[in-house]
């Protein structure tokens, strides 16, 4: 028996689908205003230094999508002897608004990306702004458009609410934040965590770069980390951490101790002021 | 765009000439999306390929047809296409909705398939608010077609054989004038738009419609 992955629309987005607006035809003005903010919508990827002579040949992408996957790549994998920024994202939409600038704090909203030196076919890519829906083809045809896709391997790692997550299992016995995966058809190594079972989906950017990957026969694995936490988190940072253990991970993994130390800046950067005294 | 799931050597993709394709029109209660599914599974249809475009919200997750262990950590995506040569049918699956001013690409990315693979008829699943029905639609059956021209000929006997009612037209401009009739399925999402495009007359079109 088929079981169906239920609705795929966000609450807001149901209640007025504009129909009759779509069918109609545009007039010039309607044309002029949509062509605007289409241009001021664009996705725009800049690459620097020997990263701006296309195709990049790359063996292996990693790709952190949100600000806790960002904060685990941060902790435990970059660091500024080993990598060196090569690229930057940027763009604009109702949610957030990125700049070239590639000094960042863990709460700001940017896409970066970084190259091993040691091996600069090594790329990997720190998203922690919203890539609105009608912007992540763009994302996707933009960034891996500039890439050479013979031998290339992805990685993404995402998360999202538990609340999301169906199963009939009792949310009692469900311990938060844990892992899923979702790999291509050409991914052969084994994965790290539990597959995600039906009828749970996964939406947004992480699913248009792995989509992206399925369609164009690209290995790919998507580790989704299930948080009830929605801010910066050290525990749901933390969650990432049997990926150290992968074959594309293992040899990026940092020392211990530094790791600690850059998840302790995590944990000053995520307390929250609610005293309220005179 | 279609894109075959086996390519390359002497694979030169399937080949759908003469085929009907039936797809879902994404509509209130899902309910075409949910026939599809109900199609795929019963015939056990066999993925052929993926409609790739970016007029679709994007999502991922494992094969929702599983029968076994092996088969159930097959990647779907938000559109696919899957094939049973012995019935001539192809058929469409859209697991999740237009992004916003993309419904005419989607259209006319979608004809000019069908146009390119040569099918001889689409057959649209679709759905319409039931609570937009008048005091004449509240009585009967909730189904309803929808013909282009040249199929009305080939099939429009047939539907009276089924007794099978059209999707009636209602008033442009109601309490003014009863004259001018048009299409109004409301939560039909592109139903309206594919059979309202001058192009879709060279490949007849079917929709059926249920208010939910």
């Amino acid at each position: 028996m088929a079981t169906f992955f239920g609705e795929v629309v966000v609450a807001p987005s149901r209640a007025g689908l504009d129909e009759e607006e779509e069918a109609r035809e545009e007039t010039p003005e309607d044309r002029e205003i949509r062509r605007e903010i289409e241009k001021k919508r664009e996705v725009d990827v800049l690459w620097t230094g020997s990263c701006a002579q296309q195709p990049l040949v790359c063996s292996r992408f990693i790709v952190a999508i949100g600000r806790n996957a960002a904060a685990f790549l941060s902790s435990f994998i970059l660091d500024s002897v080993c990598w060196e920024v090569v690229g930057v994202v940027k763009l604009w939409n109702e949610w957030c608004r990125t700049s070239s600038t590639t000094n960042v704090l863990p709460t700001d909203s940017f896409c970066l990306f970084y190259r091993l030196i040691s091996d600069p076919t090594v790329l990997l890519c720190q998203c922690s702004c919203y890539v609105a829906e009608d912007q992540q083809f763009q994302w996707l045809e933009k960034v891996f458009g500039s890439m050479q896709k013979k031998g290339l391997q992805v990685t993404i790692l995402s998360t999202c609410p538990v609340a999301d997550y169906k199963t009939q299992e009792s949310t009692l016995t469900l311990v938060s934040p844990f892992l899923k995966a979702l790999k291509t058809k050409e991914f052969q190594e084994p994965v790290c965590c539990p597959l995600l079972e039906q009828p749970n989906i996964v939406r947004d950017l992480p699913a248009a770069v792995l989509s992206y990957c399925q369609v164009w026969q690209i290995p790919a694995v998507l580790y989704q980390c299930y948080t009830d936490v929605i801010k910066l988190d050290t525990v749901t940072i933390e969650a990432f951490k049997p990926l150290l253990s992968s074959k594309v991970l293992k040899s990026l993994a940092k020392d211990a101790s530094e790791s600690t130390k850059v998840l302790k800046k995590f944990l000053t950067t995520s307390e929250t002021h609610n005293n309220i005294y005179i | 765009m279609f894109i075959p799931c086996h390519r390359g050597g002497d694979s030169a993709g399937p080949d759908f000439q003469g085929f009907t394709l039936l797809m879902p029109a994404v509509s209130v209660g899902n309910v075409g999306q949910l026939a599809i599914d109900l199609v795929v599974s019963t015939l056990d249809m066999t993925k052929v390929g993926y409609f790739y475009t970016d007029c679709l919200v994007p999502m991922v997750g494992n094969n929702p047809y599983a029968t076994a262990e092996e088969n159930s950590t097959e990647l779907s995506i938000n559109a696919e296409v899957y094939s049973l040569p012995s019935k001539k049918l192809v058929v469409l699956q859209i697991r999740s909705p237009f992004i916003k001013n993309k419904y005419r690409p989607f259209c006319e990315t979608l004809l000019s398939w069908v146009k390119s693979s040569k099918c001889a008829r689409v057959v649209l699943l679709s759905s319409s608010h039931a609570y937009q029905r008048d005091d004449e639609q509240l009585l009967g059956t909730p189904l309803r077609y929808l013909l282009t021209p040249d199929l009305e000929k080939a099939v429009g006997g047939r539907m009276k054989e089924l007794n099978w009612k059209e999707m009636e037209k209602v008033a442009a401009y109601p309490g003014i004038s009863d004259t001018d009739k048009v299409l109004h399925i409301p939560g039909g999402g592109i139903t309206k738009l594919l059979f309202t495009e001058r192009v879709i007359e060279e490949c007849g079109l079917e929709g059926i419609l249920k208010m939910p």
